[in-house]
Formats: C-alpha cells, structure tokens, sequence
C-alpha cells in the first residue's frame, strides 16, 4: 500500500513535468496551427541554460530563474527569425522546418557545450530524501517538482481563463482568423504564445538537468510523450493536456511497477518477466490507440471546431 | 481530428538522421568502424575512434607491407541503422573487416549480412550471449568480452562479501537481459527483485528505485552503460538510497562517466577484463599516449579498439598481407597472438576470449582527477558458459 502511494507520486511527478511540455505544444499548435517538433530542442536548451548559469552563480534557485528569462527569450527569438516564415503553409512544411530547427539546435549545443553532456549538482537541501508519511521516504528535489508544476499549471489557469490576453488565447484557439479581424495584434499575440510555450518547456527541461543530466537529444524522447498527451488530452485545450499528462504519467509508472507482479498470478515468472518490461513500455500507446478510437478528437477538444 | 492525425504523425515522425562519408581503393586493408558517433552514446563512439586510430598511429598506419584504409560509420544506436550501414560496407565498400559495435541488439541485427559475405567480423564491445552459443561463426572475433562474464564476476565477488539478497536492475535489451542472467548464474543468495527498463530512452528510475526502497535487499546490481549510468547513479544517491543499500555494478562506471558522475561514484565497485593500471608494457605506452593525446583516461570501450587494431594486424602480418587467405588469417587469429592491453589471454571454441576479471574502485590520482584502479583479481581465466552450445570445433 505505501509502494502503491509512492508510485502514484512518482506518476504525478512524472505528469506534472510532461503537462509543461505539453501545455507549450497544445498551445502552440492549437492556436498558431503550428507543428513544433523542435519544442524538445527548447527543452534541452533549457537545461544546457540552467547547467551553465548555476555554474556561473553558483546557485540552483538562480541558475534557474535565468534559465527560465534565457529560455524565453531563445523561443521568441526563434518565433520571428524561423517560425514566422511557416505560418499559412502546409503542415508537411512544419514538420520539414522544425525538423531542420532540431538538427540545428542539436549540432549548436555540441560546439557551445561539447559532446560529453553535462551534470547539475543540487543544492544540499535539495538533494535529500524527506519523510512524507510515516515509513515513505521521498526526495525533495522530486517534491519540488511537482510543487513547482502545480504552482505553475495554476497559473496558467489563471491566466488564460481569468485575464485578457488567455482570453485572447482562447479565442485564437477558436478561431484564429475572427480574432484577427477583430483588430488584434496576431503577430505580438504568436511571438508572446510561442515564447510562453518556450519558457514551459525550458522549464521542464531545467528541472529534469538534475536528475537525468544533460545531453544533446534529450528533448527527442519526451517530447514523442508529449505529442501522446495533447492527442489524448485534445489539441489547444490546457485544461486537457493537464488531465491527459497526469493520466500518461500515473498509467506509465503504476504499469512499470506492478505490471510484472500482475503478470506473475497469470503466467510462469518467466515469461512475466520477458512480457511485462515489453507491454508496460506500449501501455499509454494503448491508451492513445483507444482515446483515438472512441474519441477522436481528444477527451477536451478545444471548442469551436 | 485531421490535426489530430497530423499530431500522432508527427509523434511517429520524431526518429530519423545522419549519414556518413566513404572513400576510394587500391591494394590495401580495408577496415569498417561502425560505432555510434551521433546522439547522447557519441561520446562512447569516439573514445573507440580515438583509440583505433592511436592503434594504426603506433602500427605506422600499416599492416603487413599494407596501407590501412578506415571508414566509420554511425549506428546511432539503432538495430537497424547498424544493419545498413554493415550491409553498405561489404556490399559496396567490400571491406575486409568489419569492427566495433558497442551495443549488442545493433550487433544482431548487423551480424548476419557481414558473416553472409565471409567477411571477419571482430566485435570491440558487444558480446551477446547468441554470438557465443548457437549463433557462433568462424567469421566473427570477439577482442571484448562475453556479455555474461563480467557480471558473473561481479556475482562471485557479491559471495565474497557476503551478500544474501539482491535486486537486480537493467535495460530492457540483449545486453541487459545477458548481464542480469550472468550475476544469477554464479549469485548464490537470493535474488528478490529484479527490473528491465525500457531502453534507451527511459531515463527516469524512480519507479524501479521506489521498489527497491520497498523490497530492503542486501544490495543492487545494475547494469546502465553511457550516459544511463551517470542518470542512475545521480537519482539513487538524490532516493537517498547510497549509503543505506550497496551498489555494485557492470559497464555503469567508465573514464567518460566517472567525469559526470564525479563523487557520487567513489566506493561504488565494477568488474572489468581491463583496468588503465593493468602493469603491462602495451597497456603502460596505451594509456601514457592516449592521456597525452586526449587530456582523459581512456575506457575499456577504447581498450579492447585499440586491441581490435593490433589483433587484425597480427593476423594479416601471418598471411603476408595476403588478404584473400582467410583461413590463414583464422588460424592466426585463434592464437590471440598479440600484444593485448589486458595481458595475454586464450580464445574459446566460439572466439570469445578465456581471461581474467577484476575489481576495480574509483579513486583520485596524483593530480586529484578521479580515475578507476585494480583492487583485486576476482577469477581468473574465465569462459563464458554459453561456448558449449556452440557447434564449432578446432
């Protein structure tokens, strides 16, 4: 039972940081139409950011912060110089674009960082493990995590239904072209989304740095998980891409932690140990296969389409 | 939901890239490098490079009278991307050796269409335990070492100290379900526990470490090489767990590691076949030359290329540089008659080599860089326990 408690925060530790990937590409792609597959690049960049400043100052917390400007600042860069050329064409044309934007950033990281990769030492009163129920011990850095993803999934709440740039948001998620008929900036609105989109997923890629390091591609992998959320969660809709992201989170986990011992009351040990690692790696492909099935626009399509 | 579809597109979409360059003929040794050289495990690919090239740098850049001719090409790491690169090199390269392979699944998958062209094919890393049992070639050397024996080693000196009940950890791929059979074999506590993990892109352990935290084992074995290991050590000491559970290890900590994972490795023992403080003349001039060159401590990785160099060579000097004697370059080639890094030591009838393991520690050497050491010999000339199934005799 504390196993069980300790894999379900490990899920929504997981969730909550793919909800931050996600929320950037849903909004991205659900209110500028635009394929970003190089939003894992800005998630390596990111972490390459905070290793770099947290070796500068010699502080996490501050490190961070400038990670975080640095990040946004690298992603509305990238909206003007790259980004804006791809707005109107085709789909294929994204995919082709943000694929050459993945080589470039890849090969910049090598000649500004090295091949070898990076490490993000913690502060000491990080890189601990705290008791949170009698008998469960949980690192801190990892609760700081999910404290952090919260405090910042609340505040995009806020944001987007309670002020009027989300409302704006919402709108260019409707219907982009009424809004742009209506007299606003589309083009101010595109670089402040794609920037937002960009600090989320540096942020994510900077609170991963410590506890996978940092290398060159390791955007590529999450950023496949990501896509799976906003499918499952509906393209454009935050509220879904956080629902869907924990979802992903917890089915992965749980399914990597108890699948073996499931497997195990139906079959010999031995093929249970040789199927269950194979199924729970497919399991939230499974799941997206079903949601594409019974809903295929995603369980929160953004309204007006 | 064409968005939608566009979206599980690019999903499927995200995994593609690279190709390499080749170059031109005439009379002489052609050897294909494949190796990954691109993505996270780059860094593995070019310590191999580096060290072959030092290799043909102290050969003179000839082997029996002949000019040596290298071509490397990147496997990034995939199965299939190894296939076609290997197909490329006997096909349209028509090499005379193929070389390298660090993982074992790209190693499988690459093996058939090079053996198929009667083509040597000398393995620097990988060591499936197929390779050495029912799949056995007299086209294929390995200058590493089986993927078993090394944690078999490990597993011998877990009795040693006394270990009664373990957790087993690793990636979910040919190599790690070989290393994690290899402790079992010769562990003779109780194994309670034991993950394969998905491989290469899971990253995250926390699952695997909230069970191990759970089932309170004696110790954890674990298997992670390149960039995992540093991962995996980062988040065990960050799970509070270093300190409380002994962890000891295969191929997690390396020279290229031990610079990213810095104090978290000190008291985390490893097996090894090669350590850089082997007391021999080849090993002494390898590892001077390469720090002089390199500014680092070479890996085993680079150890056993630099020994693939210097093993091809002993065989095309026996035929006198008569490359279509493949059968004289087999007898050769049996010997293990050359200078290795690690010492002398015997092929088996599977061409898998019969040598000694050792404990190796990480410490601070006399300018404060961490580097790896021999504690101990943990068995000596050891066979891996699949060269039964192999049907070849001789």
């Amino acid at each position: 039972m504390l196993l069980l408690i300790e894999q379900c925060l490990n899920g929504l530790q997981l969730g909550l940081l793919l909800f931050l990937l996600a929320a950037g590409l849903t909004l991205v792609f659900g209110i500028m139409d635009l394929v970003n597959l190089a939003h894992g690049s800005l998630y390596m960049v990111g972490a390459y950011f905070a290793a770099t400043f947290t070796a500068l100052t010699g502080s996490f917390v501050a490190g961070a912060v400038l990670a975080l400007a640095a990040t946004l600042l690298v992603g509305m860069a990238v909206e003007v110089v790259a980004m804006r050329r791809l707005y109107g064409r085709d789909h294929l044309d994204h995919v082709l674009g943000t694929f050459g934007l993945i080589l470039f950033f890849n090969e910049l990281v090598r000649l500004v960082w090295g091949p070898a990769g990076l490490t993000v030492p913690l502060p000491a009163w990080l890189n601990t493990a705290v008791p949170i129920l009698p008998g469960i011990y949980y690192p801190t850095y990892r609760i700081a995590i999910i404290a952090v993803a919260l405090a910042v999934a609340l505040f995009l709440y806020l944001v987007v239904m309670r002020t009027r740039v989300g409302m704006l948001i919402r709108a260019g998620a409707s219907n982009r072209e009424m809004v742009g008929a209506l007299g606003i900036n589309i083009k101010l609105l595109y670089t402040l989304v794609f920037g937002i989109g960009a600090a989320l997923a540096g942020l994510a890629g900077l609170m991963q740095a410590p506890i996978l390091t940092v290398s060159i591609g390791m955007g590529e992998n999450i950023l496949i998980l990501a896509f799976v959320v906003i499918i499952i969660g509906g393209i454009g809709s935050i509220r879904g891409a956080f629902i869907a992201s924990v979802f992903v989170g917890l089915v992965d986990t749980v399914g990597r932690a108890f699948l073996p011992e499931l497997f195990k009351l139906v079959m010999s040990p031995a093929a249970a140990s040789a199927a269950a690692p194979s199924v729970s790696s497919m399991l939230i492909y499974l799941l997206m296969a079903i949601v594409l099935v019974l809903r295929p626009e995603g369980l929160f399509p953004a309204p007006g389409r | 939901m064409k968005r939608t579809l566009i979206a599980v597109g690019a999903a499927l979409a995200l995994g593609a890239a690279g190709a390499g360059p080749a170059m031109g003929q005439s009379k002489s040794v052609k050897i294909g490098f494949v190796s990954t050289f691109s993505g996270p495990t780059a860094v593995i690919g070019n310590d191999m490079r580096n060290s072959f090239e030092l290799a043909l740098d102290h050969l003179g850049r000839k082997m029996g009278g002949l000019n040596v001719e290298v071509i490397y090409e990147d496997d990034q790491q995939k199965p299939e991307v190894g296939r076609q690169k290997s197909e490329k090199l006997v096909q349209s390269d028509k090499v005379d050796f193929v070389v390298g392979y660090i993982w074992s699944n790209v190693l499988l998958a690459s093996l058939k269409p090079v053996l198929d062209s009667q083509t040597f094919l000398i393995s620097s890393n990988a060591g499936p335990s197929q390779i050495a049992g029912e799949l056995c070639s007299p086209y294929f050397f390995s200058t590493s070492w089986q993927n078993d024996q090394t944690p078999q080693a490990m597993g011998e000196y877990m009795n040693q100290k006394g270990v009664k009940t373990l957790y087993l950890i690793g990636p979910n791929y040919a190599a790690g379900k070989d290393m994690l059979a290899g402790v079992a074999s010769t562990y003779k506590g109780k194994v309670i526990g034991e993950d394969l993990t998905k491989w290469p892109d899971q990253l995250d352990f926390s699952a695997e470490l909230s069970k191990v935290r759970n089932a309170k084992p004696d110790a954890v074995f674990v298997f992670y090489p390149g960039a995992s290991g540093v991962q995996f050590l980062t988040q065990y000491s960050q799970a509070g767990l270093k300190g409380q559970i002994p962890l000891y290890t295969a191929f997690t900590i390396d020279a290229i590691t031990l610079q990213l994972q810095k104090d978290l490795a000190l008291g985390v023992p490893g097996a090894q076949h090669w350590v850089n403080d082997l007391p021999n003349a080849t090993n002494k001039k390898y590892v001077a030359d390469f720090r002089a060159k390199h500014k680092n401590y070479p890996t085993f990785y680079g150890a056993q290329s630099y020994d693939a160099a210097n093993f091809i060579n002993s065989a095309v000097v026996a035929v006198k540089g008569d490359l279509a004697n493949k059968d004289g370059m087999r007898a050769e080639m049996r010997k293990a008659n050359y200078a290795s890094v690690r010492g002398p030591y015997k092929y088996g009838n599977n061409h898998f080599p019969i040598q000694n393991f050792y404990l190796q520690d990480v410490v601070k050497d006399a300018e404060g860089n961490l580097t790896l050491k021999t504690v101990a010999t943990i068995v000596k000339d050891s066979q891996d326990k699949h060269h039964g199934k192999c049907a070849m005799k001789w």
